[in-house]
């Protein structure tokens, strides 16, 4: 019988990756409208935070690819099970655009990539201006998309989890595997 | 049973979940809009600056906002191992780095003549082992104007040209003065300090101090300087008008078709109580320093031929062992320039002051063969 829950693994990757998002996109939106001293700080942990997230989002495709997903209710209409699919597709690409974009347009600047203190990432694309500042537009762009998303995620997690009661949001929020 | 039907959704059972999720929805996105500045208009934003800077200057496309006219340069740095006592840098390792970077003049005018009482920059990249790189932006002044970026911002503003007479109104300029004497000390040690003949032979210092961690984790606050070699000589500031446009750019191109320019790297190190978080505050002259190094520029080249134009010198821009000290100033040199950056990479690219000028032949690859032996002359 299929779980009626996601995995442990997928469970433990969403939350971690839910709170580093938000972190994140707050980082992100913070550090480029100040001229403070954090600005000093943000920088840094934004690149390291994000290098952390892509790594986490190919796992989480990893363990998506191996483990499955618990199917929807099957009384949910198939519309609103279409576009909770495509909300799940948009994340996924977000969660996996916002970082490859956010290390090419460095990449493209000439800047040097160096995350968790240490670590130096090859550049992705050779220096070129004007690639440097569309893949910056974009990244600002997604970003904004990426919360969007998220909010609407989140609502409708909620709606699932206070109105619905259908059982879709403890297949995320529940502390155990249930069958 | 759960209803998904919208009559369901909006039913006076779910009203109170409603508003609770509408709460989080709309609490999360004012968190996201007050953390992204919008919520605070008076909040000082990188743009804000950026903004001035183009309404001093005016709007130059695809220039530098700041410093606009600049000369790229070509060389290597010699570490002579004596500052790995106070800094890991691998800079400082007896060794050859490449260095690329860039002499400029204050302001944001891409065509502006070089007779101004202003700023002799020179902005580097270091290109280190493992990716690292370290980047400076240098002024021949050791201090600067103003101390915070507040204080930068008030600055532009108060001395932007009023459009009806083409010069800052000397009330604004007045009422901006009487609040900040550091800047009135600035202008007043520029009006008599003597100006460098050349690029060749000014200083060019760190201005704002930064924090060195050496191998053992010592830690200590240093600024630094580059001296050069050339002897230095006077600018007679009262012919400067008369002077031909680009006479700086055009002297140090011919200085270095002679051979290669040398500057001396020093580390100053601070006596107590000394200033760490104002660059307005000089340190005094007699100040421990440790030579660290020497810089060898071998060859300018055109911005447009170069390889400075696209380089954003942001002096935050770090290898490990180096790090910002508390001067506000360097978080906002970081998050300005890269505004300006941004703003200037979208916009075309624009042949600078220097592309047609004779003091520097086209690089040979591009070059037809007439033009071959002036090349050879200027490499000797």
């Amino acid at each position: 019988m299929k779980s009626t829950t996601f995995s442990g693994a997928a469970r433990l990757l969403h939350w971690l990756m839910a709170v580093l998002i938000i972190a994140m996109l707050f980082i992100g939106v913070g550090m480029v409208s100040t001229v403070g001293a954090s600005h000093n700080w943000l920088v840094p942990l934004h690149k390291s935070v994000g290098a952390t997230l892509l790594l986490l989002v190919l796992i989480r495709l990893a363990v998506r690819a191996t483990k499955g997903t618990p199917p929807l209710p099957a009384d949910m209409p198939a519309p609103q099970k279409a576009v909770a699919h495509l909300s799940h597709l948009v994340l996924y690409a977000l969660m996996i655009a916002l970082p490859l974009v956010g290390w090419s347009m460095l990449s493209a600047g000439g800047y040097p990539i160096i995350v968790w203190g240490a670590v130096h990432l090859p550049p992705l694309l050779s220096p070129d201006r004007g690639l440097y500042a569309s893949l910056r537009h974009l990244h600002t762009y997604l970003a904004y998309a990426l919360f969007l998303t998220v909010i609407a995620h989140l609502s409708a997690a909620l709606m699932h989890g206070l109105i619905f009661k259908d059982g879709v949001f403890q297949s995320m929020a529940a502390w155990r595997t249930r069958r | 049973m759960p209803g998904y039907r919208v009559q369901d959704i909006l039913s006076r059972r779910s009203l109170v979940s409603l508003l609770a999720i509408a709460a989080v929805a709309g609490g999360a996105s004012a968190a996201f809009a007050y953390a992204g500045g919008w919520l605070s208009p008076g909040r000082l934003q990188p743009a804000k600056i950026v903004n001035a800077l183009e309404g001093h200057d005016g709007k130059h496309e695809g220039f530098r906002r700041a410093h606009a006219k600049g000369l790229c340069v070509v060389g290597h740095f010699d570490g002579n191992g004596q500052g790995l006592a106070l800094s890991k840098a691998s800079l400082f390792r007896r060794a050859t780095t490449p260095v690329i970077g860039r002499f400029s003049l204050a302001g944001g005018v891409p065509n502006a003549g070089d007779g101004r009482v202003t700023f002799h920059s020179l902005a580097l990249k270091f290109d280190l082992p493992q990716g690292e790189q370290w980047r400076m932006a240098l002024n021949h002044v050791p201090v600067f104007p103003v101390a915070t970026p507040q204080a930068f911002l008030d600055f532009q503003l108060a001395t932007t040209p009023d459009p009806a007479t083409g010069k800052p109104d000397p009330a604004k300029v007045q009422a901006y003065m009487a609040q900040h004497p550091e800047t009135k000390a600035f202008a007043d040690y520029m009006a008599k300090a003597p100006l460098p003949s050349s690029f060749a032979n000014a200083n060019y210092n760190s201005v704002d101090a930064f924090r060195f961690t050496n191998d053992q984790g010592q830690t200590r606050v240093v600024r630094w300087i580059f001296t050069p070699e050339a002897p230095f000589e006077e600018l007679d500031k009262a012919t400067l008008a008369d002077r031909p446009r680009d006479f700086l750019f055009d002297e140090v191109a011919g200085r270095l078709a002679q051979g290669p320019l040398v500057w001396h790297l020093s580390v100053i190190l601070p006596n107590d109580g000394d200033p760490t978080d104002d660059a307005t505050k000089p340190w005094p002259d007699d100040r421990q320093r440790v030579e660290v190094g020497t810089l060898t520029i071998d060859r300018a080249v055109t911005e447009d031929d170069g390889p400075c134009r696209d380089v954003n010198f942001d002096p935050t821009i770090l290898p490990a062992g180096v790090s910002p000290s508390d001067d506000p100033l360097l978080a906002a040199r970081s998050s300005v320039y890269a505004v300006g950056y941004t703003r200037r990479t979208g916009e075309p690219a624009a042949a600078s002051a220097l592309a047609t000028d004779q003091a520097f032949p086209a690089p040979a690859a591009n070059q037809p063969a007439a033009s071959q032996p002036a090349a050879k002359e200027s490499a000797q």
